[in-house]
């Protein structure tokens, strides 16, 4: 596997949100206000690279039995010390991230990514799968983030683009865009968009309907 | 993955290995960045006081802008400035820890449920241009649904017209009775009277004050779908504006005796 797939695989051809639907939860609570998103996507990025990378080192000394928990150690250990320097360089979005940075250690992301990936393959590669994964996580992310913030409070990165009504401007914001459900339905049809571009990832129905039979007159 | 790996002997070496490794990196972030985090949270704590009181201008510096407030010990059971204890290195949490700085409270008097509260309280006092008392900002605390709400409630100099309330620290609901940050609902408190013929009067009511209400100075509207956080707000600012809370220093201040 090259490099170059390594990275770009995960944004569109195998996203972690949009086809393995992974990491949803937090797709949905910080997508409100870009700035936030940002740092979100940053801190999930670097977790799940240094994740892949230092267990992706220790891969041949985990014994099996334990796996999981060493897996979960390494994770929470970094989660940790990257909430502690936020709450030192970034005082006031660490409040408003408050418990999603904490929550990164349960994100279905950097786990899958450091079970499938980082305990068969080699460090650098485990590293770039990480940083790849991190950013077909912070794509869907940003997009949301974007709509949301655009048409939800009219402003990108908290700089006004669409004056709003209650301050002498003209747009009326969609109040539905600021409360986590909004992002289901942009999720959905980004999931949509994608599919119908990439038409490999639709999934196989598991079961057919059948054609409606007509129940035998009974005499 | 080799066959040697699986024998409980190495299970405990690699799990302990990995948590010394892990626990040393953990404390030692911790311990490096402390200091700024502490940085910034007095930062964020005098910011809070400073919107409280209406003050706070985001283009100016903290540090620079606090320059105006003077912070004060005051005795909470006589009501008067004590001069034993040094504003600057006072910790308001810690004394409410320590068995000899603090009281407890029977549970009628502890409509806050706050439980032992501390003998002595910081109070911040901002004065005009002239040098003339301008604004009063208490600290107040209590318990809301999941979590204590701390936060700060400023006084005109009239000692009664409330110039504004703000929490910077509470674990309530986000969307419902996280909505106590919300600047539209602290806007409410703007105006509104605290003490009506002597008595604490100010109250969060269920649902919306009706403009035409006698009492309509006096109360202001409550959280739609966060009545216990309403309710925990409400009987907080009772609390620490009665009797047991602030009451004998703002009648010292009053008299003009404090």
């Amino acid at each position: 596997m090259d490099i170059k797939d390594t990275l770009s695989g995960p944004i569109f051809r195998n996203n972690p949100i949009a086809l393995q639907i992974l990491g949803i939860c937090s797709a949905l609570a910080v997508t409100s206000s870009l700035q936030v998103t940002m740092v979100m996507c940053i801190a999930l990025t670097l977790v799940t690279a240094f994740s892949n990378l230092f267990i992706s080192v220790i891969r041949g000394f985990i014994p099996s039995s334990i796996r999981i928990i060493v897996q979960m150690t390494i994770i929470a250990s970094l989660v940790i010390v990257v909430d502690q320097i936020l709450k030192a360089v970034a005082y006031e979005i660490s409040k408003q991230l408050s418990v999603f940075v904490g929550l990164i250690i349960t994100n279905c992301i950097v786990m899958g990514r450091a079970e499938a990936f980082a305990m068969k393959n080699p460090p650098i590669p485990s590293f770039l799968d990480g940083i790849g994964n991190g950013l077909g996580y912070s794509f869907v992310l940003l997009t949301i983030g974007t709509v949301r913030e655009l048409f939800g409070s009219g402003k990108l990165f908290g700089v006004e683009v669409l004056p709003l009504v209650t301050e002498g401007g003209w747009y009326t914001p969609n109040g539905l865009l600021l409360l986590p459900p909004s992002a289901f339905f942009l999720i959905g049809l980004l999931i949509w968009g994608i599919r119908s571009w990439q038409k490999d990832q639709v999934e196989q129905p598991e079961f057919k309907i059948a054609q409606h039979t007509p129940v035998e007159e009974s005499a | 993955m080799s066959s040697n790996n699986e024998g409980l002997g190495r299970v405990l070496t690699v799990a302990l290995a990995l948590c010394i490794v892990c626990s040393v990196v953990v404390s030692a972030a911790a311990v490096v960045l402390k200091p700024q985090q502490q940085a910034n949270k007095t930062r964020d704590l005098k910011r809070n006081i400073l919107m409280a009181a209406g003050l706070y201008d985001a283009n100016m510096s903290v540090e620079e802008q606090f320059e105006r407030v003077t912070t004060r010990v005051v005795n909470i059971e006589t009501g008067e400035y004590t001069s034993e204890i040094n504003p600057e290195g006072f910790d308001p949490r810690a004394a409410a820890k320590d068995p000899s700085t603090w009281v407890r409270l029977s549970a009628e008097e502890d409509m806050a449920k706050i439980i032992r509260q501390a003998k002595y309280s910081l109070v911040y006092l901002v004065n005009d241009d002239e040098g003339e008392l301008d604004k009063i900002i208490l600290p107040v605390h209590g318990y809301g649904l999941w979590s204590t709400l701390y936060g700060f409630v400023a006084l005109e100099s009239d000692v009664n017209t409330i110039v504004g309330l703000g929490f910077y620290e509470h674990g309530e609901t986000p969307g419902l009775g996280g909505e106590v940050d919300n600047p539209r609902w602290k806007a409410l408190w703007e105006g509104k009277k605290a003490f009506r013929d002597g008595e604490v009067a100010i109250s969060v009511i269920k649902g919306a004050v009706s403009p035409e209400s006698p009492s309509a100075d006096w109360q202001v509207d409550g959280l739609s779908g966060a009545t216990l956080t309403s309710k925990g707000v409400h009987n907080l600012v009772q609390f620490w504006l009665g009797e047991n809370g602030f009451a004998p220093y703002l009648e010292n201040l009053r008299k003009g005796e404090a």
